[in-house]
């Protein structure tokens, strides 16, 4: 079957889509937008996390059918998700990730700093200056996490930390930094304002 | 496969009835997990998330009528009052993504006598709506569940909502896991007190083949608060009632030996938290007499 959905603010078209197949996998294998990590495949680590019309989801739960006609951010669309949130709208009139630069994208710069010369979300720059990326894989569904925790709350407490990310597992184990992360992004975010 | 969309709950009605065998998917957090491991190749899947109608609820007089798909995140922002029990369970459940998706109707429809709002809902009382292009019905909560993931639901009837009654005491719900978040219950209770009818409603999860409430421990309760004035006066709830109460829900359980927990740890752990939820609810409802008797 054939899906339209929305992915980072374009519309975008999947075919030949199985009708049991994930929006994971439409993200990952029909879209090329491998951001998304696919690990556990139930729902319990969340390194698939994305926003399903503002939601955070576990994309291997959503079905594929089920997103026709709805809105996805992914993190490869994170920071200019971001950028729109902070102007309050699409000043440009041009706003939206294409699936070409969603594919290029990377947290790599002109140089050897990583992320210099990339646009960053606050929550991205946040973890790269905290170091709270190990392994890296889990770092997509966390960012994404992160961010609309951030969203919601911009002053979050410790415990409203840990509530939001308790969906998203780190099996290195960097807890710690991320907390750090997630702080300082909270706190620069106050800072701006 | 296929992947049936209907845009109205006539058509998922016929649709119902026309396929017997399509599998029902909203959230997706049980049927994606079964049908990415393999364990489950339904021929038809048949999408609820287009019936807007399905995650929205009334709060009325004596109940609330909870849409099937509403998402366990808006029972616990919207619903604390009325139904505190329901929303301390679905504080619960997985993880903040799992709770976006997933919904009672849901946990009802998988029948898992692990799923966290089973317990709440025996506690509270409930009624399940249903419909088939044949009618609707709502089945008693008590007869709902009839067998390990099994209910009392026909081939061509779909969950529309669930009817529960709003709290008129205290609610409490307590669940047992190794961590605070993603855990499968190793076992779970519920217990609200009704104060308007003078009476004391259990639920148990994990414990038994179903979900199930320990009766003969409500029956004992019952009289014991009775005999004692304990509505009336209010006072602490004798040690010796508790425990009695407490072995009579461990007694209520048929638990069996698996990964999450062995047999005997359950109905101990029944038992523990059948007294904890009895003193949390109690001491609430003292609390609540003086603030009301205080004020008048």
């Amino acid at each position: 079957m054939r899906v339209n959905f929305k992915v980072n603010g374009r519309q975008q078209e999947a075919d030949d889509v199985w009708e049991g197949e994930s929006l994971l996998y439409v993200l990952r294998e029909r879209l090329g937008l491998p951001g998304s990590k696919n690990a556990c495949e139930q729902g319990e680590c969340g390194s698939c996390t994305v926003r399903l019309d503002g939601v955070p989801v576990c994309s291997c739960l959503v079905a594929a059918g089920q997103v026709e006609g709805r809105d996805i951010v992914t993190v490869e669309g994170l920071a200019d998700f971001a950028r729109q949130r902070s102007e309050s709208g699409c000043a440009s009139g041009a706003c939206g990730t294409s699936l070409q630069d969603a594919q290029d994208w990377q947290a790599k710069g002109t140089d050897s700093q990583t992320g210099e010369g990339t646009e960053l979300s606050a929550i991205q720059q946040a973890f790269i200056d905290a170091g709270a990326v190990q392994c890296g894989f889990c770092t997509p569904g966390l960012l994404v996490a992160a961010d609309e925790m951030l969203e919601r709350n911009p002053n979050p407490s410790d415990a409203d930390i840990r509530e939001a990310l308790s969906g998203n597992l780190c099996r290195c184990t960097g807890y710690e930094k991320i907390m750090d992360a997630v702080r300082l992004a909270a706190a620069r975010q106050s800072e701006a304002v | 496969m296929d992947f049936l969309r209907p845009a109205s709950w006539e058509e998922a009605l016929a649709a119902k009835a026309e396929h017997p065998t399509a599998v029902p998917i909203a959230g997706g957090t049980d049927v994606m997990v079964e049908i990415n491991f393999d364990h489950r190749r339904p021929e038809y899947l048949l999408d609820l998330n287009r019936i807007g109608d399905l995650s929205e609820w009334e709060v009325g007089e004596a109940s609330v009528r909870l849409g099937a798909s509403v998402p366990y995140t808006k029972i616990m922002e919207n619903l604390r009052a009325e139904l505190p029990g329901l929303a301390l369970a679905s504080h619960t459940v997985a993880s903040p993504q799992i709770r976006n998706r997933g919904g009672v109707g849901g946990n009802l429809g998988t029948a898992s006598p692990a799923g966290d709002a089973h317990p709440a809902l025996l506690a509270a009382g409930a009624e399940v709506e249903v419909e088939s292009v044949r009618g609707t019905r709502r089945i008693p909560i008590d007869a709902f569940y009839t067998g390990v993931k099994r209910n009392a639901l026909a081939a061509d009837e779909l969950i529309r909502a669930v009817h529960v009654k709003k709290a008129d005491g205290p609610q409490q719900f307590s669940k047992v896991g190794t961590r605070n978040a993603m855990v499968i219950a190793v076992c779970a209770f519920g217990l609200a007190l009704h104060p308007e009818t003078r009476t004391v409603r259990t639920g148990i999860g994990s414990a038994a083949p179903t979900p199930v409430r320990a009766k003969t421990a409500e029956e004992f309760l019952n009289a014991a608060l009775e005999e004692g004035g304990f509505w009336d006066n209010g006072q602490i709830i004798t040690p010796s009632v508790a425990k009695q109460f407490a072995d009579l829900c461990s007694a209520a359980c048929n638990p069996i030996d698996d990964v999450r927990g062995t047999a005997s740890y359950r109905r101990h752990a029944v038992g523990v938290m059948a007294r904890r939820t009895l003193t949390w609810t109690w001491e609430s409802y003292r609390g609540d007499r003086r603030t009301i008797e205080g004020a008048a």
